[in-house]
């Protein structure tokens, strides 16, 4: 990785920061709610990420419990507890559909993405590029507050009639007709509304770190010599810039045909629901790749931490990022291959998607080359690390499966699609969450974690998520539907292993791992500047431990010989 | 006791169809001693048989002994669900049986080429990953190696996995165009229609007539005196009161829309699955190779009840179906008006809103507890 080949004496605000301006602090309220501070900023957006995280995830407990059995157990009295009287069947069904819905727009738009770039990003990319701060710290601290009224919003609808019963019941995708003419009530409305605010949070975010990363490298720092982690929130940032305005442009449309009588999604009035599902995956596609790219940073970072060697293949792992994030422009209508596309049409997104495990594989295939030859230490983060690229790899080629268009007519919306998603993603995404979490929380925090519970957590989760999800893969080539509250007796066996012991056991490793965070924050023993050891060379770990709240008031320079 | 209900509402059935036909037609003469009796009832008019493929003798006036021949005048049910056939298996964890020849040949292309292929790679990194912990873990390779660049191996691990996707790509491109053939002309074409939260079905090619499908009620759930479901119908969640007829061995044209937001008609045993948009028709095409009962589940969200309005289609002989299509009042497309006007073809077009009301009951299972069962088109 990049080897900034400095002395210490290069950093004056490391050396002294205990009695210098840099560490002076504003009182509590100025410091946490009008924060210009990245790294408090970035701290504010992780403990957002874990209370969304617990929300949403207690979400999918309550959907892994209804579908232990078949029937419908518990979701009427849910509907009632929400409604506050006795809810028919039907608003109970309808619950169920706010519950799916609740849960993937909470983990996508308010766990996985203010973790990875609200939170990591905030943190470490200005320090990895020798930078002071963010280029604008204000539109960084607006940033983050929109956040929370785009949640309560969210979570508010939930509250409110959305149609057959409480609550915005269309899934995340929000597809039309049913969440405009099938949808009465201000649920959508709000649910709307909140991605909107997010939205717009993400916009300014992305803005804030292409200024940052193009304006504020320190001297030296060339875009050759960035830190992979770097790279890869470059590259987020700009599927950022150019897909979201495409959701915010699509879901507006969504609000006036609702509200104001247009029909852009409504066929009787010359409109199309398959429009909004294009606009829709014209976002949707680059957001997976949104929610992931920062984590191949992460584990990039980590893997050559490690391994106690540079990134092999440096270059190419760069450029496979950004190629990723410009053939996942072009790739979106795998999505919708059920929807009645011609057959040209099809086999231009098949043979397109595929393109895209190329990249991939380059980056799967150099992440082993740099274990390959290094000497190798199994700490927490690093077998969070290995095991992302593992579980990676297995949600990656059943992407290859999905992307067959003629395959794809027997998969769509079953539970593959739903074990597909969640490799890459539970056991993708928030494999390099957990990854970064146990690498930096030293530096963040100036603590260690304790090394037994999170190796403890690493196996438990492992194991819980694995038969939570496998068994998916199954349900689906069984033709099990998504998004259904009951399944026929068939399907019972592998529904009852995923919610029994595959839900149980991973969600004994969360418990593992806050407690692991909490004792580590008050009884985890001092970290050093560098934990890590030799492997760890950017630029955060020539810091203190936690770092000044300025750091770099003389900027770095970057020995233009090092690496890269 | 079902069965004889069954059984003798449908001998009531066929009486009034018989009736509705000859009464259609225009030479009356011989209507005086129709209503007579139930066992005179086959004799007014040659209506069309389940099995063998119905003998049509337009000239021939109807003997006794004729009529005798032709007695079983409406169709019957015979299919029972198959537990490893067109529905989920108990913890199945394969794809299902395919019955139609693109289903097999995709099946066979995720089986033998996409499934071993992923299987491989996946078996691989995770062998390189132990590989590499084991070899290169800090107590066998205390200091780390230097290399960063090996030109030779990144064009290998960039050129071999577009080798692959090619691979895969071909055979996959080649899938889809045979999918999505258009149909032949003589294809039997029917119309899907989605609904929150049932299914209709029109066969536009057999005289129009349509027919709704709801998802059966557990015994249960049913009210007093409505239909419930039974073994003999499908397993919970999948069974519907009225099944979509359809017959093997030639091309079917299945058209999918919906008449409020969007849903998906899937029939995994098919390989089929096609949205139902609002506006718009979607269409695609199958030939199913096996007779039986064969189960799907709307697969795109549509509101509360989504995940309970399944579909259920009942392939059976194009005889079958013939006489499936002549108990509904529809006709089979080309076959010519014969000259005798009492013939069934001809008759039919005329008699169908007569007959149409009572049809429903011949349509279900012969042991259903309540022949009498719900409305239709």
């Amino acid at each position: 990785m990049t080897d900034t080949a400095l002395s210490p004496s290069h950093f004056e605000a490391h050396d002294d920061h205990a009695h210098h301006d840099a560490d002076h602090k504003p009182a509590f309220f100025a410091r946490w709610f009008m924060s210009t501070n990245h790294k408090d900023i970035g701290t504010l957006y992780l403990l957002f990420a874990i209370i969304a995280g617990i929300i949403g995830g207690g979400i999918s407990g309550l959907m892994r419990i209804e579908l232990a059995s078949p029937g419908i157990q518990y979701l009427q009295g849910w509907a009632s507890l929400m409604g506050g009287t006795e809810a028919t069947m039907d608003q109970a069904l309808h619950m169920w559909n706010v519950l799916i819905t609740a849960h993937g727009l909470i983990m996508v738009f308010f766990m996985v993405m203010p973790a990875m770039i609200g939170g990591f990003g905030n943190w470490f990319v200005p320090i990895m590029i020798g930078a002071p701060d963010m280029a604008f710290p204000r539109m960084n601290n607006i940033s983050f507050w929109l956040l929370i009224p785009a949640f309560v919003l969210l979570l508010g609808s939930s509250f409110v009639p959305g149609g057959t019963g409480l609550g915005a019941g269309t899934g995340w995708t929000v597809y039309a007709p049913l969440s405009t003419s099938g949808s009465v009530g201000p649920a959508v409305d709000m649910a709307i509304l909140s991605l909107h605010l997010a939205g717009a949070s993400s916009i300014l975010g992305a803005i804030n770190f292409i200024t940052t990363i193009f304006n504020m490298r320190a001297p030296g720092m060339t875009l050759h010599k960035m830190p992979l982690f770097v790279w890869s929130v470059l590259v987020t940032a700009f599927l950022l810039l150019l897909a979201l305005p495409v959701l915010a442009a699509a879901i507006t449309m969504l609000l006036t045909d609702r509200n104001f009588g247009t029909t852009f999604y409504d066929a009787a009035g010359g409109g199309d629901p398959v429009l909004y599902q294009h606009l829709f995956w014209f976002f949707g596609h680059p957001e997976v790749y949104i929610m992931i790219l920062p984590g191949f940073g992460i584990v990039s970072q980590i893997v050559s931490t490690f391994s106690r060697k540079p990134v092999f293949g440096y270059l190419g792992m760069a450029y496979a990022m950004v190629a990723i994030g410009v053939v996942g422009f072009v790739v979106w209508a795998h999505h919708m291959f059920t929807t009645g596309m011609s057959v040209n049409t099809k086999m231009y997104f098949t043979a397109a998607t595929m393109v895209i495990a190329v990249p991939t594989g380059i980056k799967i295939f150099s992440w082993i080359a740099t274990m390959w030859g290094g000497s190798l230490s199994f700490k927490t983060p690093m077998m969070w690390a290995i095991g992302f690229i593992f579980m990676f790899t297995v949600g990656g080629v059943t992407g290859v499966v999905l992307a067959n268009g003629g395959i794809d007519d027997i998969m769509h919306d079953t539970y593959y699609v739903v074990a597909h998603f969640h490799y890459v993603l539970s056991l993708g995404a928030v494999f390099s969450l957990f990854a970064g979490f146990y690498y930096w929380f030293p530096k963040m925090s100036g603590r260690m974690y304790n090394e037994f519970l999170g190796q403890l957590h690493f196996w438990v989760f492992f194991i819980g998520v694995n038969i939570l999800f496998f068994p998916m893969h199954f349900l689906g080539l069984d033709s099990m539907p998504r998004r259904i509250p009951d399944y026929p007796d068939a399907q019972a066996y592998w529904n009852g292993i995923a919610s029994h012991y595959g839900y149980s056991i991973m969600a004994a490793g969360m418990l593992v791992f806050f407690v692991n965070i909490l004792w580590s924050l008050f009884a985890g023993k001092q970290a050093g500047d560098n934990p890590w050891g030799e492997g760890a060379t950017t630029l955060e770990w020539t810091l203190s431990s936690p770092p000044p709240f300025h750091q770099f008031e003389t900027l770095p320079v970057i020995d233009p010989d090092s690496h890269h | 006791m079902g069965t004889q209900v069954g059984t003798s509402m449908k001998i009531v059935q066929s009486l009034l169809l018989a009736l509705s036909l000859a009464g259609a037609a225009v030479s009356a003469q011989s209507m005086a001693a129709a209503p007579a009796a139930p066992a005179a009832a086959p004799a007014v008019a040659p209506t069309v048989t389940t099995a063998p493929a119905p003998v049509i003798e337009p000239g021939a006036a109807p003997t006794p002994a004729a009529a005798d021949a032709k007695a079983p005048p409406a169709y019957v049910s015979t299919y029972e669900p198959d537990p490893h056939i067109g529905q989920p298996e108990p913890g199945g964890w394969k794809l299902p049986v395919q019955v139609t020849p693109t289903g097999e040949r995709a099946l066979w292309m995720h089986n033998v080429i996409l499934m071993p292929v992923i299987v491989i790679i996946s078996l691989f990194v995770l062998g390189l990953l132990l590989w590499v912990m084991f070899r290169f873990r800090a107590a066998a390779n205390p200091i780390p190696g230097k290399t960063t660049h090996n030109t030779f191996i990144e064009v290998v691990w960039t050129l071999v996995p577009v080798l692959i996707l090619v691979a895969i790509a071909v055979p996959s491109i080649s899938l889809l165009a045979e999918q999505f053939k258009t149909p032949p002309k003589n294809a039997v074409t029917i119309k899907a229609i989605g609904n929150q939260w049932y299914w209709t079905y029109e066969y536009p090619d057999n005289g129009g007539f349509e027919l709704t499908a709801n998802m059966l009620k557990e015994k249960k759930d049913a009210a007093p005196g409505e239909r419930f479901r039974t073994d003999a119908d499908g397993v919970r969640l999948l069974a519907t009161d009225n099944h979509v007829v359809l017959p093997v061995g030639v091309p079917i044209r299945v058209l999918v829309t919906s008449n409020d937001v969007i849903h998906s008609w899937a029939m995994p045993a098919f390989w089929a699955k096609l949205d139902g948009v609002p506006g718009r028709i979607n269409q695609m095409s199958f030939t199913i190779e096996r007779p039986g009962l064969y189960y799907g589940q709307c697969s795109e969200l549509c509101g509360a009840r989504h995940g309970f309005m399944p579909i259920t289609v009942e392939a059976v002989s194009p005889a079958q179906f013939a006489a499936w299509v002549a108990s509904k009042g529809g006709t089979m497309p080309g076959a010519t008006p014969p000259s005798g006007a009492a013939a069934p073809e001809a008759a039919a077009p005329a008699a169908a809103p007569a007959a149409a009301p009572e049809a429903p009951a011949a349509t279900n299972q012969t042991d259903a507890p309540a022949a009498a069962n719900s409305t239709e088109g």
